[in-house]
């Protein structure tokens, strides 16, 4: 029973983790449509200068994740105006190219900035220790962990559903033409929505760390993960990418407890059946 | 057109295959005389051609974009390597022809699953494939050796007379032999219904569904033949440096083969191998360096090649080789 | 007759949208018939359900008496029933030439041979010259489809659905987007059809539909409101209301 709980509970911690990096990316390639495998190098770098604030600037947690998110965001800005635009509306392939290459370099940047070793964020005493819940207790973080995912949930669905520019964004994500022709500022949707993912991707890469350790190769290692998030989720699709990144969650954490020798095998292998299942996503709906 | 002009120009193309299998070996030849210490990498870079030029198949001819290709190469430089060190089997044509079976195979598997998905998810299952062939070949550790790769492939001497020697003369000829009957007979396939067929499926794939042709099977068909091509290439490595390693099956692989097909250009089958000698070529000069450097290297190069020239050095080449035929025709017949 | 081709009862709804009600027609060979109707009365969703790429909710398709309601898009087109595309889909790096003769290679069973240019075979070179010379493309026979004028992008369609020796042709607006001055080479074209062809064409120009149709069929909101001759059809009172709708009864004639 306790085994069935700590399954559950890290089923859940990286679930949210996931949910808050990779939504960012859904809502993206359902407004831009760019498939964008560069989003988890945005994650990284948001760990990166968390880690560097934290230990080399003497940073709080607090203060840390402010500055990672605004400088991750102050360098994704620019790169999506130079480069990423440059690639809006052309072929799939061209796509993954432009955004691979990218990847690349920030790995490389990396590696050359903070070399090769895995980074922590050191967390601050509320969060360290165990939670007693009375039957349980867990882990402080990866409470901390579910909580920034419901949170970041919960405020998308109010940004997307109650807001004007909310309202924008799912006229643009339904059909941008027909949304510019009505007047709504689709750059500036598109620049704003970019801005709020690439945030949300930092946030998730600091508030991850101990799950998803920070290190070079992060942006490609996982990035098979976030997409799959995407794919079976739906593109643009909030309630989607929920589903996936807790079913996601879910057989990962499994797979590590069940058949830890087997590596990520088994991983791989439910992702192959959920997407040869669900090829238009779990919300089946058909994207022209 | 007359029957006589139709057959003279069906010749055109063919003279044009023929003038480029005599680049191939010109080049092969140049590079025995003129880097004699080198035919390791020079038989490494064969190997990898293969990978690209199988790769072309299904992304430059059929349109399909995929991340996992690695996998099929990797099955066939297992299996060769599987079939040397645990069944005997050490003849070097039969572990080709074992690494073109496997090959074949996992191409076939591969295709049908590839094809359940469409757009990002069948990028994701392209991925998903190469990685899962990995986790495969690392968890089976009594036959692939796991993490550590399989040694001891002895292969026997080549025709019962040339042994692979340390520097590698009979290994980098094999290859060069393979290299181009490959391609020859790929050629032969691009020209035939079957490669039309797949250009017109790249191209509009309704359309070709609206011709009773059914897509998918040509897909799969494609697929299994591009594995084998990949397979041949992967057993060409197992067979040249004796070892088997992880990193054939790996994502990094299957994307450093998509750069090189990118950079060399995609579509021609001679732009793979165009983009595999120059980007080997260029990392192999870089290698003393930093490895994670070589990842920032290949990263901006992939952003430039997309930016500045998408058709690649060959098809960039053909572009302007075509534009100055055309303008100096124009000028000669002016002249008339 | 036994009709070379018959819908019988095909019904399709989205939700509370009826775009296909309780349609039934049936084609014998060598009729050339219109499908006419205002815009959104379900003309090119029919061809869709027809053709099988979309399912209908109910109804029976049948090709030369045989059931085709189960058989895919492909099978169909092997079958005999051939379609052509409203907005032409063509690839525009292969030529006319290389167009017609991956038809005519896919009819003859060979498409999918792995060795041998077609320009070798000789049967198939000399179909694909023939048919491109009886629609007027001989000139531009050799150019990459991307480069020919939209009129011979049209004429190449239809070329391309004759390559496959139709039973039953469907003809999605054949001289929609074409010049003026580019629509008599398309009459001419449908002209040249070959007699004991059914064909079916959707079209919207009244002119090229009464000098075409030999029977005329009138689609609306998907339901069939008129089939019958063409001189009868502008005095029915039906297709005047699915025209015109209350303008239908109101004052006199416009």
């Amino acid at each position: 029973m306790q085994t069935v709980f700590s399954v559950a509970i890290d089923a859940l911690a990286y679930g949210m983790v996931l949910f808050v990096i990779s939504i960012g990316l859904s809502v993206t390639m359902g407004l831009m449509r760019v498939v964008n495998l560069a989003h988890g190098a945005f994650a990284m770098i948001g760990g990166y200068i968390a880690s560097h604030a934290t230990h080399a600037m003497g940073l709080g947690y607090g203060a840390a994740i402010l500055l990672a998110v605004a400088g991750t965001v102050a360098i994704a800005v620019p790169v999506e105006r130079l480069l990423i635009r440059r690639v809006y509306g052309a072929p799939e392939l061209t796509q993954v190219l432009m955004t691979i290459g990218l990847t690349f370099c920030i790995i490389g940047i990396a590696n050359y900035a903070f070399g090769p070793t895995l980074k922590t964020i050191p967390l601050p005493e509320a969060l360290r220790g165990p939670v007693d819940l009375g039957f349980r207790s867990i882990a402080a973080h990866k409470l901390f962990a579910i909580a920034c995912g419901a949170a970041a949930a919960l405020a998308l669905w109010l940004l997307v559903e109650k807001t004007a520019f909310g309202v924008r964004l799912r006229a643009s994500v339904d059909n941008a033409a027909m949304a510019a022709a009505l007047g709504v500022r689709t750059r500036r949707v598109y620049a704003l929505s970019f801005a709020i993912a690439v945030g949300l991707a930092a946030f998730g890469g600091i508030v991850g760390a101990e799950l998803l350790p920070i290190e070079p190769y992060y942006a490609l290692r996982y990035m098979v993960t976030f997409l799959v998030v995407v794919s079976v989720g739906g593109a643009g699709s909030i309630p989607g990418a929920l589903v996936a990144c807790l079913l996601l969650g879910a057989v990962d954490t499994a797979g590590r407890y069940l058949a830890p020798e087997y590596g990520e095998f088994f991983f791989y292998l439910a992702v192959i059946a959920i997407v040869s299942i669900f090829p238009d996503g779990l919300l089946g709906r058909r994207r022209r | 057109m007359t029957g006589r002009r139709r057959k003279a120009a069906a010749l055109n193309p063919l003279l044009r295959d023929v003038a480029g299998l005599a680049a191939i070996v010109a080049v092969a030849v140049a590079g025995y005389w003129l880097f004699p210490d080198n035919l390791a990498l020079l038989t490494r870079i064969i190997a990898m051609a293969l990978l690209v030029v199988s790769l072309d198949l299904v992304t430059g001819y059929c349109g399909v974009a995929t991340l996992g290709h690695a996998a099929l190469f990797g099955a066939g430089a297992y299996a060769a390597g599987i079939g040397a060190v645990h069944f005997g089997v050490t003849d070097p044509v039969a572990m080709v022809a074992v690494g073109l079976v496997a090959g074949a195979l996992a191409g076939l598997v591969a295709g049908v699953v590839m094809l359940r998905g469409r757009g990002l998810g069948q990028l994701v299952l392209s991925i998903a494939i190469v990685y899962l062939f990995h986790e495969a070949a690392n968890k089976a550790s009594r036959w692939t050796g796991g993490s550590d790769g399989l040694a001891g492939i002895a292969p026997d001497p080549l025709l019962g007379l040339f042994g692979f020697d340390l520097w590698g003369r009979t290994a980098y000829v094999f290859g060069v032999v393979l290299l181009v009957v490959v391609v020859a007979l790929l050629r032969v396939l691009v020209r035939s219904p079957f490669g039309m067929l797949c250009r017109g499926i790249r191209q509009d794939p309704v359309r070709v569904a609206a011709m009773g042709a059914s897509v998918d099977a040509a897909l799969v068909r494609m697929f299994a033949i591009s594995g084998a091509v990949a397979g041949v290439g992967g057993a060409l490595n197992a067979v040249s440096t004796q070892v088997v390693g992880l990193d054939s099956l790996s994502f990094t692989t299957s994307a450093e083969a998509l750069v090189m097909l990118v950079l060399g250009g995609a579509g021609s089958l001679y732009g793979g191998l165009v983009g595999a000698l120059a980007f080997m070529w260029f990392e192999d000069f870089v290698s003393s360096v930093n490895p994670f450097h070589w990842l920032t290297v290949v990263g901006a190069l992939l952003i430039a090649v997309v930016l500045f020239a998408p058709a690649g050095l060959y098809g960039t080449a053909a572009r302007l080789l075509g534009r100055l035929g055309a303008w100096l025709g124009a000028r000669l017949g002016a002249r008339r | 007759m036994s009709a070379v081709f018959s819908v019988a009862g095909l019904n399709k709804a989205f939700g509370g949208l009826t775009v296909a009600g309780d349609i039934s027609l049936s084609l014998a060979a060598g009729d050339r018939v219109a499908l006419i109707g205002p815009n959104g009365a379900g003309k090119t969703t029919f061809v869709n359900l027809v053709t099988g790429h979309l399912a209908p909710d109910s109804g029976r398709v049948a090709l030369g008496g045989d059931d085709i309601t189960g058989l895919g898009p492909t099978r169909r087109v092997r079958a005999g029933l051939v379609r052509t595309f409203q907005v032409t889909r063509l690839f525009d790096d292969m030529t006319p030439r290389e167009h017609v003769a991956l038809a005519v290679l896919q009819r003859t069973g060979r498409g999918g041979r792995l060795v041998g240019a077609f320009e070798a075979m000789d049967d198939v070179a000399a179909e694909a010259d023939a048919l491109l010379d009886s629609l007027g493309l001989a000139e531009v026979a050799g150019r990459p489809a991307g480069e020919i004028a939209y009129g011979q992008r049209r004429l190449l369609e239809i070329a391309l659905a004759l390559a496959l020796k139709p039973r039953v042709l469907l003809l999605d607006e054949p001289a929609a987007g074409v010049p003026q001055a580019d629509t008599p080479r398309i009459e001419a074209a449908l002209a040249g059809l070959p007699p004991e062809l059914a064909v079916l064409m959707i079209e919207h120009d009244m002119d090229l539909v009464f000098r075409f149709a030999r029977r005329v069929v009138v689609l609306a909101a998907g339901r069939i409101v008129f089939d019958g001759p063409p001189a009868d059809v502008a005095a029915d009172a039906r297709v005047r209301e699915a025209y015109l709708g209350n303008y239908a009864h109101g004052r006199g004639s416009a």
